[in-house]
């Protein structure tokens, strides 16, 4: 599989209070493990198993991934815009990789 | 006679559309091959583990989700719960588990009072028709139960 590619998009500005929207995708097979290959045999499970948003490095939104998450997860969530700072990312690949993205925000 | 030819053409190509459809079931059942379907007491089980003793109410959490799903292999989901969000009063985590799936654990969405509402979107797999449900346990430790039925057309094996 070629390397996970990240897109997040993230608000570049927002007044305080503000509640915006992060919407992120990451190219991934999320191989369930339930699959044969031509061979009839099992094809390993590797998937991404938990993605993790933090905001100025404190912990915003967590999500735990099971294989009955659809490839190339997607992923819509909320933050409430508090300071201006970084907003970041990453995604915990089965075999121990992490993929990261991050966007700055600006709040008013 | 051309017409009858052309006749037979018709049929040929609707009994090989016929066996095409029948492969491509055999494969889709041979792609699950370690377990069939979960069955509603094993997601129930599922859910007793995630939520612990608490006995979930039904309410304040909703399910977005087709009424039929095309394409089980990505079904667009939206979870919320209505929830002021405040450091005091929010939703801790949500769980969403597929009684009809071979694994039926689906995901977690674990918020903060930073989340400001608790809203997430994101794409499932679906093996087959069944019921899809959610636990959300809040900061106070109640518990909210929904469920949701998808018609699925085609497996997401």
């Amino acid at each position: 599989m070629a390397t996970a590619n990240a897109k997040i998009r993230v608000p570049e500005k927002a007044k305080k209070g503000e509640i915006v929207e992060i919407k992120t995708a990451i190219t991934h097979d999320m191989e369930s493990g339930q699959r044969k290959d031509s061979s009839d045999k099992p094809i390993p499970r590797r998937i991404i198993n938990k993605f993790l948003c933090t905001y100025n490095g404190a912990e915003v939104f967590r999500m735990d991934m099971q294989p009955a998450v659809s490839a190339n997860p997607f992923i819509s969530f909320f933050v409430l815009a508090t300071e201006t700072g970084k907003i970041e990312m990453t995604w915990f690949d089965d075999n121990g990789e992490t993929y990261t993205s991050a966007a700055q925000i600006t709040v008013e | 006679m051309p017409q009858s030819r052309n006749q037979a053409f018709t049929m040929n190509r609707r009994r090989a559309v016929g066996v095409l459809g029948a492969a491509a079931g055999i494969t889709c059942a041979g792609l699950l091959p370690g377990r069939a379907a979960a069955t509603p007491a094993e997601a129930d089980a599922l859910m007793k583990t995630l939520t612990g003793a608490a006995a979930p109410s039904e309410g304040k959490v909703k399910l977005h989700l087709p009424q039929i799903a095309e394409n089980g292999a990505t079904v667009l989901m939206k979870v919320t719960v209505d929830s002021p969000m405040t450091a005091n009063d929010y939703v801790k985590v949500v769980h969403v588990v597929a009684e009809g799936n071979p694994l039926p654990a689906v995901a977690s969405f674990h918020f903060t009072p930073k989340s400001g509402k608790a809203e997430v979107s994101t794409r499932i797999r679906l093996g087959k028709t069944q019921n899809v449900h959610a636990v959300a346990i809040m900061s106070n430790g109640t518990v909210w139960h929904t469920k949701e039925e998808v018609k699925v057309t085609a497996g997401g094996c």
